[in-house]
């Protein structure tokens, strides 16, 4: 990424050093471990001051863990159930059963792909209507059968195309609203890239919303904003600064419950360690919630987002 | 001394008036031209006749005040938090800041928000009533918009009756950006409990239900009824053309095609709209 250039001429060096080292036979382990840990140090800086738009392009990185690189290494005994039993199954959405240490879950997710031929068989994790119908016939199993819910959005909005007019994705994001915020048991809700607008939202009523530390999650995406209030594509990255997408101003204003740490660098250096801290954020909000009734995990879902929204009251 | 409520409802009659005539374009003069046919038409005849086109039948949009006066019985609305009002908390500023943007939003329409709530009586029968404005920073729906519809839920649950809302509104308001989409949720949730409860809700889409809304309480009715060719959907058309590379079909996203489609329980024309609404009140309240 453009804002990691620095670190270039550094990982040059390091090269350098190690052909020098083996062609003329010389250690040079010292120079290499001090230039590898100037890296270190300098990658760590960069990352403590990212922009709101740099924070963005990290969400959006090409090698970023995708649901299905994440599941195997949180869970067990995946089985990936299909189709919304009425029109199709969309591809861009992810959902089936598993075991997250022994404890049966049900998983739905967005899914985008890891290289241009998967992207375009996911859509770029772009759902249709079929995609939420299927994630809520999913959950309304889960429901059923009393297994908790857990959702990972990546998506940069639901497909802007045709079928999402023809079959009222609107209609399907609308009714997965409503009907997520009376399941009677835990729905946690992890946002790994992008938690864009009402595609994101679609599973995204959660008992607890956890955010990766790099992830994003807006009403819409800079470059659209950009060009519909500034009348300007190029002002993205203010508009970026503007909508408060990142996980600490989301945290702040209580939109999100938790964010998870990212390996340095970002969670596509390492998907391990990545998968490894959503598991344990999953099973300790899992704990939390599974002391709550059923009748308090509506409430305590329905309080949650009912005191979002700031406004002020004028008193006669 | 005059109260704040007073002086609030005196500034909003003196608007109302003044908006009423400007947007009917009569600077002097008693002649407008019809949006959809271009068709000259008599201003008072276009009043006379809801302000639909006599000659295309084209609905013209409406302001809330205008909808509530064909809509709720004479004298038997009673406003809900009228004085919640919208702030900028982020802050915001686009092309101004979005602080500036209320304001000049309220003296163009002399409303405070993009959504009036209440109780009235619909052909006698009491209901919770709800009515959006598209003049009002195009109807984007706000943490105000998403409270006071959730309110209005709340309340109508507390008396028992229905909750009729009409629909006008391009999306989410960008500039409370992530708490706006939150009140997509908190409006759906609390239908769910207005549902628990057995009322019922009646979604009525105008010109235009878009975005957000549309992906929210717009397609949660129990009956879903729409004016005739009001655009209802949710990617704006110009994104779907840019997306699909191909021009869009004619009556794409109206109210017709999505009828078409299933989505949409029936289309009303403006003038038969209370008599449809006080049919639907007394299938769903009568015991």
């Amino acid at each position: 990424m453009e804002f990691e250039k620095p670190l270039l001429s550094l990982f040059k060096k390091v090269d350098e050093l190690k052909k020098i080292s083996k062609h003329d036979k010389i250690d040079l382990s010292q120079e290499i471990k001090a230039l590898e840990e100037r890296i270190e140090h300098q990658r760590r800086d960069i990352y403590s001051k990212l922009t709101p738009i740099q924070v963005v392009q990290i969400s959006r990185h090409v090698q970023r863990p995708t649901m299905l690189d994440l599941v195997p290494r949180i869970f067990t005994d995946f089985l990936e159930l299909h189709g919304d039993r009425n029109f199709a199954d969309d591809p861009a959405m992810v959902g089936g059963i598993a075991k997250l240490d022994g404890t049966s879950v049900v998983i739905v997710g967005q899914q985008k792909g890891n290289n241009t031929k998967e992207n375009i068989y996911r859509r770029w994790g772009m759902a249709n209507p079929e995609g939420y119908r299927k994630a809520l016939r999913l959950m309304q199993m889960a429901d059923q059968f009393n297994k908790p819910i857990i959702t990972f959005i990546d998506i940069a909005g639901a497909y802007p195309g045709i079928a999402g007019e023809e079959r009222s994705v609107a209609e399907a994001i609308a009714r997965n609203l409503r009907e997520m915020s009376s399941f009677e048991v835990p729905i946690i809700v992890v946002i790994t890239g992008e938690g864009g607008s009402g595609g994101a939202l679609g599973i995204g009523v959660g008992n607890k919303v956890l955010m990766l530390e790099f992830s994003i999650y807006s009403v819409i995406s800079p470059e659209g904003c950009a060009s519909i209030l500034f009348r300007d594509a190029t002002k993205a990255p203010f508009a970026a600064e503007e909508l408060k997408l990142t996980a600490p101003s989301l945290l702040e204003m209580k939109v999100i419950d938790e964010i998870i740490k990212e390996p340095a660098g970002g969670a596509h250096t390492n998907v391990d360690v990545t998968a490894k801290n959503i598991k344990a954020a999953l099973l300790k909000n899992l704990a939390e919630l599974s002391q709550l009734s059923k009748s308090d995990l509506v409430e305590q879902r329905y309080k949650r987002f009912r005191g979002l929204g700031i406004f002020e009251e004028l008193s006669l | 001394m005059k109260s704040i409520h007073d002086w609030f409802k005196q500034k909003q009659e003196e608007k109302e008036l003044k908006t009423r005539t400007e947007k009917l374009d009569i600077p002097g003069n008693l002649w407008v031209k019809c949006f959809k046919c271009k068709a000259t038409i008599y201003s008072k005849d276009l009043e006379a006749n809801l302000k639909v086109c006599t000659k295309c039948g084209y609905h013209f949009r409406l302001t809330s005040s205008e909808r509530l006066k064909l809509t709720a019985d004479e004298d038997s609305f009673t406003e809900y938090d009228s004085l919640v009002l919208s702030k900028d908390f982020l802050p915001f500023t686009d092309t101004m800041p979005y602080a500036k943007r209320l304001e000049e939003a309220n003296k163009k329409t002399g409303l405070n928000e993009a959504i009036i709530t209440g109780e009235c009586k619909i052909g006698g029968n009491k209901t919770g009533i709800g009515i959006m404005d598209f003049s009002f920073i195009g109807g984007s729906l706000g943490s105000v918009v998403g409270e006071k519809v959730t309110r209005l839920i709340e309340r109508s649950i507390e008396e028992k009756v229905p909750v009729i809302i009409f629909n006008a509104s391009g999306g989410a308001r960008m500039q409370e950006a992530i708490m706006s989409l939150m009140q997509m949720v908190k409006t759906s949730a609390a239908l769910a409990k207005l549902k628990k409860a057995g009322l019922p809700f009646i979604s009525v889409c105008t010109d235009p239900t878009m975005a957000g809304v549309s992906a929210s309480y717009a397609m949660l009715g129990d009956i879903i009824i729409s004016e005739p060719d009001a655009l209802v959907g949710f990617a704006g058309p110009r994104v779907i053309e840019q997306t699909i590379k191909q021009k869009l079909p004619p009556g794409f996203q109206r109210a017709e095609f999505v009828l078409e489609h299933g989505f949409m329980d029936m289309i009303v024309e403006r003038k038969a709209i209370k008599d449809t609404l006080v049919k639907m009140i007394r299938f769903f309240m009568e015991k």
